[in-house]
């Protein structure tokens, strides 16, 4: 009986020898000798001090939000079919952390992407679909997602339905306006806006679905918060356990009402606003947006604004206002424990760069940091990767990468993507 | 005598008819008319189409090389007319924001920055005269 207990564990013991080999092989962020190495130019990104960054790949099309699984697979969601696909499931097999080998799926284009409770959550211009996986987070069946959410409105402008989930079993989806500020002719000089702004009614906000019903739509979603233009980059925070969202403001201050605004002010107003969201809340758009420098919500021209008169006194308060035009296009609230103290449940947001600053020099095209305590912001925000577009000044979109999608790996590296030339790339604390 | 200050005064006439076979003027013509129409993309098209011509990639489309800007006029002039809110291909990408019509323009500025729009950022393309715009903004 004692040989028979001895012989037992032994079996145990070393199958389960097997299976952490073959789980250490398949997983990179596991491998303790053989730790992965930064690009040498640290995949040509400037990082703060003791930071490293790779380039994981850049051979699959334009990858928008991204997700890494406790194996450290990566998914990425692309804006463009990549070989008839929309989604990839990219695999480093031999532990150095650079992408081996990649699986495409999913025949539609788009934006979110999420992980959650054994199942992949991606969204189409449109719809919302799921993935159940199986242990090993690999989807099982991808030709037949679950199609969650269909139906919601894809008027060209702010299409993207970004996607986060919450820990109680609900998904919350962007649905962006259709337009700048809710003019009778968007984007047309000193045209008036619409009031009431008929856009709101069902999209610039953001809808609540169950994570688990299937066909779901606009009737069977709570119109959660509304007022807000086009949110790209959104997460749960599960600290506050509330949401928090990056709103891309209005465009074209100066273009549309050049008698109210000058080409400066234009380039750096209206504030690119972080909101904590509850249920029920309004951002104000159209009929405000915010001034970062005089701290108030100022009444849009389209709206009788001449740039200082208030309104908006029941529109939220932003928790923290950026430069304008930015473009914020991946939030991450930090959990992990890589990386110094100070990141623990600070903010990381991608700004995708502006446009809207011509003539003169663009912006953002970079990710920054916001230290959190107790669920609000306990410090300035900062640069925290740059890089992205090359040496200053920025002139030229369409030769940039730019900074969309963020994750966080297993061992608490992150990942960002760039969508428009296709790099994704991972940042790691070394230290050194 | 007379007949040589004839024959020499016919050779001008005849070299002058051939120089303006030419038109002469076409190349200065449209230098002026691409130095005008630079000032027009600065102040009404840089803002979205950018310094270079090159747009933003899904948002605001590329005016360098493409099928629109390089091909056929009565569109082109159309579409800074009338604006751009359709969904559209172009040369197989899609672009999202809304274009404003820019019928404040006069003839002889959409004729100016369309000409510089076709002989800028790399592209050659004949010009665009003030005609060929007034003829489009009456038929709508």
């Amino acid at each position: 009986m004692k040989n028979f207990i001895l012989m037992l564990s032994i079996v145990v013991l070393s199958s389960a020898m097997v299976q952490a080999h073959t789980t250490s092989f398949k997983d990179s962020t596991k491998t303790k000798n053989n730790p992965i190495i930064p690009d040498q130019d640290n995949a040509g990104l400037i990082l703060p001090k003791g930071f490293g960054a790779l380039k994981v790949t850049d051979a699959y099309g334009k990858p928008r939000h991204i997700a890494v699984t406790p194996e450290g697979y990566i998914y990425v969601k692309l804006a463009r079919l990549y070989n008839g696909n929309g989604i990839y499931l990219l695999k480093d097999n031999n532990g150095d952390g650079r992408v081996d080998e990649g699986m495409g799926f999913g025949d539609y284009i788009g934006t979110g992407l999420a992980l959650k409770n054994g199942y992949l959550y991606a969204s189409s211009d449109e719809n919302v679909y799921r993935y159940k996986l199986n242990n090993q987070h690999e989807v099982i069946t991808p030709n037949k997602p679950e199609e969650i959410v269909y139906g919601l409105l894809n008027r060209r402008e702010h299409e993207s339905k970004s996607i986060t989930l919450d820990n109680d079993g609900n998904l919350y989806v962007n649905i962006g306006a259709y337009s700048n500020s809710c003019q009778v002719q968007d984007r047309v000089p000193e045209s008036p806006g619409m009031k009431p702004c008929p856009i709101l009614d069902s999209a610039g906000g953001i809808w609540q679905f169950k994570v688990d019903q299937l066909h779901q739509t606009y009737g069977n979603g709570v119109h959660y918060a509304s007022g807000l233009r086009n949110v790209v980059g959104l997460d749960w925070n599960t600290q506050t356990n509330t949401l928090f969202v990056m709103q891309h403001g209005r465009d074209q201050l100066h273009d549309n009402w050049p008698n109210l605004y000058t080409v400066q002010q234009s380039a750096e107003l209206p504030a690119e606003c972080m909101y904590e969201i509850h249920k029920g809340d309004n951002a104000g758009w159209p009929y405000i947006y915010y001034d970062q420098f005089q701290h108030k919500k100022i009444l849009a021209p389209e709206y009788g604004g001449d740039g200082k008169k208030t309104a908006g006194e029941d529109a939220i308060n932003p928790v923290i206002a950026f430069p304008g035009h930015l473009a914020p296009d991946g939030l991450l609230f930090y959990t992990g424990n890589m990386f110094p103290e100070k990141y623990k449940h600070g903010a990381f947001i991608a700004f995708h760069g502006s446009w809207n600053r011509a003539p003169l020099p663009q912006e953002g095209y970079y990710v920054v940091f916001v230290p959190f305590k107790n669920g609000k912001p306990s410090g300035e925000w900062e640069v925290f990767a740059n890089g992205f577009a090359g040496k200053a000044p920025i002139t030229s979109a369409r030769n940039a990468h730019r900074p969309c999608g963020l994750a966080q790996g297993p061992d608490g590296s992150i990942y960002v993507t760039g969508d428009n030339k296709g790099a994704i790339y991972r940042i790691i604390y070394t230290g050194k | 005598m007379i007949k040589k200050i004839n024959f020499i005064v016919s050779g001008f006439f005849l070299l002058w008819l051939i120089i303006a076979a030419i038109p002469p003027n076409q190349n200065n013509g449209i230098k002026a008319s691409i130095q005008r129409g630079e000032k027009v993309y600065n102040k009404v098209c840089l803002p979205c189409h950018m310094a270079d011509g090159g747009g933003v990639p899904n948002m605001n489309p590329p005016l360098i090389q493409t099928s629109y800007v390089l091909g056929n006029k009565t569109t082109l002039i159309s579409i800074v007319l009338h604006g751009m809110t359709d969904r559209v291909a172009i040369d197989g990408d899609y672009y999202s924001n809304n274009m404003a019509p820019h019928n404040d323009l006069t003839d002889q500025q959409i004729a100016d920055v369309l000409t510089f729009i076709r002989n800028s950022f790399g592209n050659k393309a004949s010009a665009v005269i003030p005609s060929e715009v007034k003829a489009i903004r009456q038929k709508n």
